[in-house]
Order: C-alpha cells, then structure tokens, then sequence
C-alpha cells in the first residue's frame, strides 16, 4: 500500500482542500457536515485564512470541526458558540473565528447568543447545519423539526398543538440589521453543492470587510435519524424541508452585493 | 510615595483588574455589582480594551473563554444568581485549563433571595461550583484595599495555574467605601505559548475539555487533580491575628471577618484571650493552621453569612474534640460584632 495521499497524485482530478489534514471524518454515511466542512475548507484555503481562522466548535455533530482544518481551535460549550467567537474577534481583530452549528444548538440552546451576537453585528462566519433533529443525541425533537415528522422524542410525529411549530432561523435573523449575509442553502445534488460553496465564500468574505455577520443555513442529511436510505435523503429535503425552509437570500448588505463580484462559481 | 484615595469596593476590583492588565471585560448588569460592570464600560474603552455587556451572564463567561483563549487577561463580575448561571463555562475553563478572574459579589439566596449582601456561595465557589472535577483558587478579601489587591492577586494566580480563580466577596463589601492605597501597574505580562492567536508559522493549536477515549481522559483529569494539589501546598493564604494565647478562636473572611475584629478587640479589654483566624485563600481552605490551634486545644467559633457553609471546613480541620460554635445570619442580613461578642461571653 502506498502512503501517498490523493494530494500528493500528480493526476488527481480532485483534491482534498490543502488546510484539511488527511484523515476520516466521524460522520454517519450519508451525512451532510462532510460536505460541509469540506466546502468551508475549500474557502478557507482559496482567502488563505490558515494563519487567522480559529475554528470554534460547538456542541452537536459538529463539535470536533476542529479536528478537520489545521488551524487554531477551540470549544465552545453547547450553543455558546457565537459568544466564544465574539470575544475571539472583539480581542484579535486580525483573527477570523467561525463555527458549524447543528440545529439543536443555534436554534434551542443557544438562540439568545446568536441572535445577540447577529444584532451586534459582529464580524464572525456562523454556518448553521439544520437537519430538522438533534443528530448526536439520536434524533430526538429539534426546533427545526418539520410539522409531522417522527423523531425519537415524537414517535407519532411533530404535533402543532403539542410542539409548536418549526422555527425559521434565517428569516428571523434577516429582520436585525446586524447581520452583512444571510443566505438558506442545500446539499441535496451538486448544483445546489456549488451555490453552498459560494454562499460560504460570501458569508466569510462579509465579516472580513467588516460589514458584519455571515451567516448561512445549510439545510444537510442526517439519513441516520430520518431514517431513510443515504441514497434518498437528498431527495428527503427536496420533498420535506425545502417547502419548510425556502432557499435563497434572506440579507444582502449592498457593499455585500459588491463583494460577490469576486467569488467565483 | 504611593498614593492614597477614597475608592468604593466594586471599583477597586475594576481598578486592581486594569492595574493587572486586564484587556477584556464582559458582564450583565445584576446587583449588587453594577457598578462594576459601570466603571469598566468607561475605563476599558478608552484604554483601547475591550469591554462588551452582554446578553446573559451566560454570554458573558463564554466570551471570557473565547478571549483568555486567546491569551488576553480578561474577567466577568456578577453576583450569585449569576454566578450560578456561570458554572457551565467555568467548568469548560477548568477543563480546557483556560485562565481568567471571576469576581462574586454574593447576595442572598436560594433563588431570587435578595439584593443583600450574604456569604451562602461559599459551598460553590470552593467546590468547583459546576460539572466534574475541578477546584478553583478562591479569594476572599475583608477590605476595599484587598479587593485590589486580591483581584491583582487572581489575574497573577488564573495565568500561574492556567485555572480561572474566584474573587469571592459580598454585596456588603463592593458598596463599602474605604481609604486605600493605589498599587502599581503590572508591567510584564506572562507570554502565553498556548494561546489560540493565529497559527502563523507555528502547528495549529487546540483549547478544549472533549476527550473521547476512556484511557486518556483519567490522564487528562490526572493532571489536572495534580495542578490543585500543587495549589493546596503552595497558595494556602489568611492572616492570624492574636491566636499565641486565644483559647478561642474565630474564624470569619470578608465582611464578617471585619465584624469578628471588633468583637475580638471588645473582647481582649474584657481580658478574654481571643484570636481570629481569617481565611484569604477559602480554596485552598488553612485547614492545618486551624489543626494546630485545635492541637493546642482551643475552641472555635466560626462567623458567615450562610447557614454554615464554611462551618463544615472547620470541622474537617478540627475534628470533633474542640467546641466549635456557629453565629451567623443569612436572608442578606449583616453579622454583627455583638452577636459574635455575646457569643465569645458564652463560651468562656
């Protein structure tokens, strides 16, 4: 066996982005942070942010993101995540913290930190993973969980007059003016794979301009949970969280709307 | 000549964490410490610091880890609710062996209480307070001098230990105004090799508490028990006064120490051999100072502002062959020196 990396192949086609060391993900097959993660090192790789990015975990699948860029880390505890990247920034300016949240962790637990540090308008990458349940812990009911959808906590399904109703993080962020970027993407086939990208791209190039917060919402697989086959679970969100979580641009600050002008794709 | 001034407790904390270096404060308005959290609003800022008054006391402790990350000497202030509130974080700080000063203004308790002062955090702040093993240094100053002092004292121990460290007071203390005396700037801060600041140049660099596997996170916590065993031999702190000859001894911190010192000195004309014995440092707790005074067979009346909190320190450090008297008050009420003098005439 040869230990030579895809990177070191001199024929390779495609290239594990030059920030991510080579090593296995602890993602489930079919997962969507893997496309994730991988997007944001690409980004973090064409703006060469090895030397200023920290990434900040944040309790949830995403917690060792860390363990997946070489750049400085840390750990926030669940739901603090925009707290921990606030002070980052406010102390090292020069710096650029980011952190990947789950759904149970932005939009439970932590939605008094995002939305403050959103309305603060500071200047941090937030990449917000909504798989519409609490993925770690094993799918119970998440904020995000859609209207009917059965989880390990609502095994005969969401149920409005029990369990309220799903909340839109995007939408409801787009209403601060805080906020440079605020943009709702898919993982479910390549094209929507390639908007992600650009939307990340834009969301860390607001904040470096210091135009304020970059956030998008990601909508990802979590076939574990859902229970579906990895191989239907984007066509999962097509059928059931699109209709809830529409794509698109829900803030575009117009220095913004001059900075996509760089961003390739 | 060092220069003397008239200065409010809460403030002296503010200033003693400027003289010390203090480049980021974050904090949520709660009595009775806001002005505090008032006066760094002004002063950090123009010193070119940070200063941020956030969402929750919640928001607050977690930014003052994603800034002590970073290697900037920061601090939160709060009182007990608060306080409470804060325990996740700083058990994150302990885990993730992140320095930073957190300073309690206590008010009463359980629950809402009151806005009075009180002394019925003691439990949490000398027992790690949060989730898992974990001790924090916890100072315990008894005049508006030492509050500068002591939380000069914190930053220095916080980045010594790589541990946050407690300034424990109580309400009545931070509105206390005394004459003190101003210190000198700190005027080299300890470099930080750790600190997640950009990794130009150098390996990437990680803060964190998660450790997955069951072999290397006992060795993880290893190090850390080592770290407070090390703090219990070396950083054990308080002032005696009086105890050559005191067949009773009081023992009292903060504002019920000052209480306790005028009992005593009421008590000595009344020719009763009384001595006090004031912890500074109530984690490390002076348990063997207090062992050598039951050695010699004195008796002991402990003074708080909590049901008897501190009490059972005491009674670990002593025993059960010495008398050991509790006066105390709690619900926000100050501790009298009367109360502790009636309790002296009692005894002898």
């Amino acid at each position: 066996m040869s230990n030579r990396g895809i990177n070191d192949m001199d024929n390779a086609i495609f290239r594990r982005p030059d920030i991510m060391p080579d090593r296995a993900t602890h993602f489930c097959p079919g997962c969507g942070h893997g496309i994730t993660q991988r997007l944001i090192g690409e980004v973090l790789d064409d703006l060469r942010l090895r030397d200023k990015a920290i990434c900040v975990g944040s309790i949830g699948c995403t917690v060792t993101s860390y363990l997946y860029y070489d750049v400085d880390g840390t750990e926030a505890p669940h739901g603090r995540a925009p707290a921990v990247a606030t002070a980052i920034k406010r102390c090292h300016p020069d710096l650029h913290p980011f952190a990947i949240q789950g759904d149970g962790d932005l939009a439970s637990i932590g939605m008094a930190e995002i939305v403050h540090a959103a309305a603060r308008g500071e200047n941090i990458t937030i990449i917000f993973a909504n798989n519409a349940n609490y993925g770690m812990t094993g799918g119970q009911l998440a904020p995000t969980t859609l209207v009917g959808m059965y989880t390990s906590s609502t095994i005969a399904g969401r149920k409005e007059d029990r369990h309220g109703f799903p909340i839109r993080v995007s939408e409801m962020l787009a209403t601060l003016d805080g906020p440079a970027y605020i943009s709702r993407v898919s993982l479910h086939n390549p094209a929507n794979v390639r908007k992600a990208r650009k939307a990340i791209e834009i969301a860390f190039r607001a904040p470096l301009e210091g135009l304020g917060m970059g956030f998008v919402e990601v909508l990802s697989m979590c076939p574990i949970n859902w229970k579906v086959e990895p191989v239907n679970a984007p066509q999962w969100i097509v059928d059931n969280m699109i209709p809830q979580y529409p794509l698109g641009e829900f803030k575009c600050k117009p220095e913004v709307e001059e900075l996509k002008k760089a961003v390739r794709g | 000549m060092s220069e003397r001034t008239l200065m409010g407790g809460n403030i002296a904390i503010a200033e003693g964490a400027i003289l010390a270096g203090c480049g980021a404060y974050f904090g949520y308005p709660i009595t009775p410490q806001n002005d505090l959290l008032e006066h760094m609003s002004v002063r950090l800022p123009a010193m070119g610091r940070v200063f941020l008054q956030t969402e929750s006391e919640l928001a607050a402790i977690n930014m003052v880890y994603g800034a002590a990350a970073t290697g900037v000497r920061c601090m939160t202030s709060t009182s007990s609710p608060g306080f409470s509130l804060q325990q996740e974080g700083i058990s994150y700080m302990a885990g993730a062996e992140v320095p930073c000063v957190v300073a309690n203004i206590m008010r009463a308790g359980p629950g809402l209480g009151n806005i009075g002062g009180a002394q019925g955090d003691y439990m949490q702040c000398t027992r790690g307070g949060g989730h898992g093993d974990y001790y924090l240094i916890t100072l315990a100053p008894a005049s508006v001098q030492e509050m500068m002092d002591l939380t000069m004292l914190a930053f220095e121990l916080a980045d010594k230990y790589r541990n946050p460290t407690l300034v424990m007071a109580d309400g009545f203390l931070g509105q206390s105004v005394e004459s003190i005396v101003m210190r000198e700037p700190v005027k080299s801060l300890p470099p930080k090799d750790w600190a997640i600041d950009g990794a130009r140049g150098r390996d990437r660099r990680l803060i964190n508490s998660f450790e997955m596997n069951p072999i290397d996170h006992p060795k993880r916590i290893r190090l850390l028990l080592e770290k407070y065993e090390r703090m219990r031999l070396e950083e054990v702190r308080y002032e005696g006064m009086l105890l050559d000859d005191a067949e009773i001894v009081i023992v009292a911190y903060g504002s019920a120490a000052r209480a306790a010192m005028t009992a005593m000195n009421r008590a000595r004309k009344n020719n009763f051999k009384v001595g006090l014995l004031r912890p500074i440092t109530v984690f490390p707790f002076p348990s063997q100072v207090l062992s050598d005074l039951a050695e010699k067979g004195s008796k002991f009346i402990v003074a708080e502002m909590s049901s008897g909190q501190m009490l059972e320190d005491v009674r670990i450090s002593v025993g059960n062959q010495n008398e050991i008297k509790l006066v105390n008050t709690y619900g926000g009420v100050p501790l009298t020196p009367d109360m502790i003098f009636e309790a002296i005439d009692l005894m002898s």
